[in-house]
């Protein structure tokens, strides 16, 4: 199996700005450029872009604005983990011998289309994705006897960890009172449980074996990776308390990467909404159906950030398109000990947890230094 | 006569495959097991309700037709898990499906 790493990547804040999305895919991009000024634009053979924004043509209107002819260039959609699917695409490039260098662009605005999936009729009036979050609270809180005021712990954490992040839309720390106190949405779901649609942009360049060697001081390498669709329609899944999808492609991302879940030191979990945290953690096999948030209690009270360390989408905020290559650069970030106060210690191996619309779809990476 | 034709004047039908008799549904034209002819049975359907939550004190619910597919549905009374429904209400509304369910 070729080995296939990463040796640059770019992020700029996540924020509330109303700019062209074009600008927004640039921002990442530039900074990705200006961090890493040994790769030379010319040897670029893909552009890809991720994003659920409407606008057409954007790699080669990319490609243009930064000086770059590649071979291949198109977009790539799949809601909310566009951007780990993009990297999957790229991997794929790499790996197939198309492309020895492919620079995923995600970006999104903060009034992006693709938080509703219209095509889903079987939803009726209830399309908007606080209505799938809220039947999976209620789904997991009686199941597993868990309340409100533990899941709020969730929000707390991710909250509390955001602001070691300087890219974060959240900049603030919240009590459980706080989060119990935040507008109540739907019966199941409070404001401060729910990530936001946000503006923002994050590049990653991945390269061949050869390549990440020439370019790269600090090399991180995908070891593993794991896809699943189980459906699209948010109606279909087997369960409201736990993510197939998300099952089946940690375990071909693992057994790709000849890992185990407790080899993992450090994970980006989407989260969404709280509920989807401790779901996530047991569906990826960290712990057993219903004890989800044994680990987030006890990560949160010994100040561990081995799980989210960005502060997740709940503190990061979600701009769908950039999310999963956020994720992707945070765990890079942590596997190269350059996460600042952020940092876990000894991460030699992280996992990347990214989905769609109710997890109808999952992808999971694993990534090794 | 398609599924949206009978919904929009509120009828309520079930997409059945004509060869393999399957349920399709999403409703669709052809079969997504068979790929065969799929026509719409009428009826006085009973669903089971999945699951429910709420919004500003307006109940939804997740609601599972023959042990095979599922809609969510306004409810007005408090739902239980497991309660018998029949839909009362459906149509489409600026685009969108609604259902009620009784």
């Amino acid at each position: 199996m070729a080995k296939i790493g990463i040796i640059g990547y770019g992020i700029t804040p996540f924020t509330k700005d109303d700019k062209k999305i074009e600008s927004i895919l640039l921002d990442s991009a530039k900074e990705l450029f200006k961090n890493n000024q040994k790769i030379n634009r010319d040897d670029i053979d893909a552009v890809l872009v991720s994003t659920n924004n409407n606008s057409k043509y954007l790699s080669p209107i990319l490609s243009e604005m930064a000086g770059i002819q590649p071979k291949i260039a198109h977009s790539i959609e799949n809601l909310c983990n566009s951007g780990t699917n993009s990297i999957v695409s790229a991997y794929s490039y790499i790996a197939s011998g198309l492309a020895d260098l492919v620079l995923v662009t995600g970006a999104e605005r903060y009034d992006s289309p693709g938080s509703v999936l219209d095509w889903d009729n079987s939803r009726g009036e209830y399309k908007h994705p606080i209505f799938w979050a809220s039947l999976f609270a209620k789904s997991y809180k009686r199941e597993f006897n868990i309340s409100d005021e533990q899941l709020a712990l969730v929000s707390v954490k991710n909250h509390k960890q955001a602001k070691e992040n300087p890219n974060a839309l959240s900049n603030k720390t919240y009590t459980i009172e706080d989060v119990m106190n935040s507008k109540k949405i739907t019966e199941d779901l409070r404001l401060l449980d729910c990530s936001r649609s946000c503006t923002g942009s994050s590049s990653i360049i991945l390269g061949s074996e050869e390549k990440v060697k020439e370019l790269s001081e600090n090399p991180v390498w995908i070891t593993g990776i794991g896809q699943k669709t189980t459906s699209a329609g948010f109606t279909k899944n087997t369960s409201f308390s736990s993510m197939e999808s998300t099952k089946q492609a940690c375990e071909t991302a693992l057994k790709m990467s000849k890992k185990n879940i407790e080899n993992v030191n450090v994970a980006e979990i989407h989260d969404a909404f709280s509920v989807c945290e401790p779901m996530a953690l047991e569906s990826l096999g960290f712990i057993n159906e219903g004890h989800g948030m044994d680990i987030i209690k006890e990560l949160h009270l010994t100040n561990n950030f081995k799980i989210n360390p960005r502060g997740g989408l709940i503190g990061c905020g979600h701009p769908l398109g950039a999310t999963g290559i956020a994720q992707t650069i945070e765990i890079t970030q942590q596997l190269q000990s350059n996460a600042n106060k952020r940092q876990v210690d000894d991460a030699n191996v992280g996992l990347i947890h990214n989905m769609s619309a109710a997890a109808t779809s999952s992808t999971v990476l694993v990534l090794e230094k | 006569m398609s599924f949206e034709t009978k919904l929009k004047e509120g009828i309520f039908c079930i997409p059945e495959c004509n060869e393999c008799k399957k349920i399709v549904w999403p409703p669709a034209e052809f079969c997504n097991h068979c790929f065969g002819i799929v026509s719409l049975k009428e009826g006085d359907f009973e669903a089971k309700i999945i699951e429910f939550s709420s919004k500003n004190e307006q109940y939804f619910c997740i609601v599972e037709f023959e042990k095979t597919f599922r809609i969510i549905a306004t409810i007005s009374k408090t739902p239980n898990i497991g309660q018998s429904v029949k839909i009362s209400k459906c149509g489409i509304s600026d685009g969108n499906y609604f259902f009620v369910v009784i």
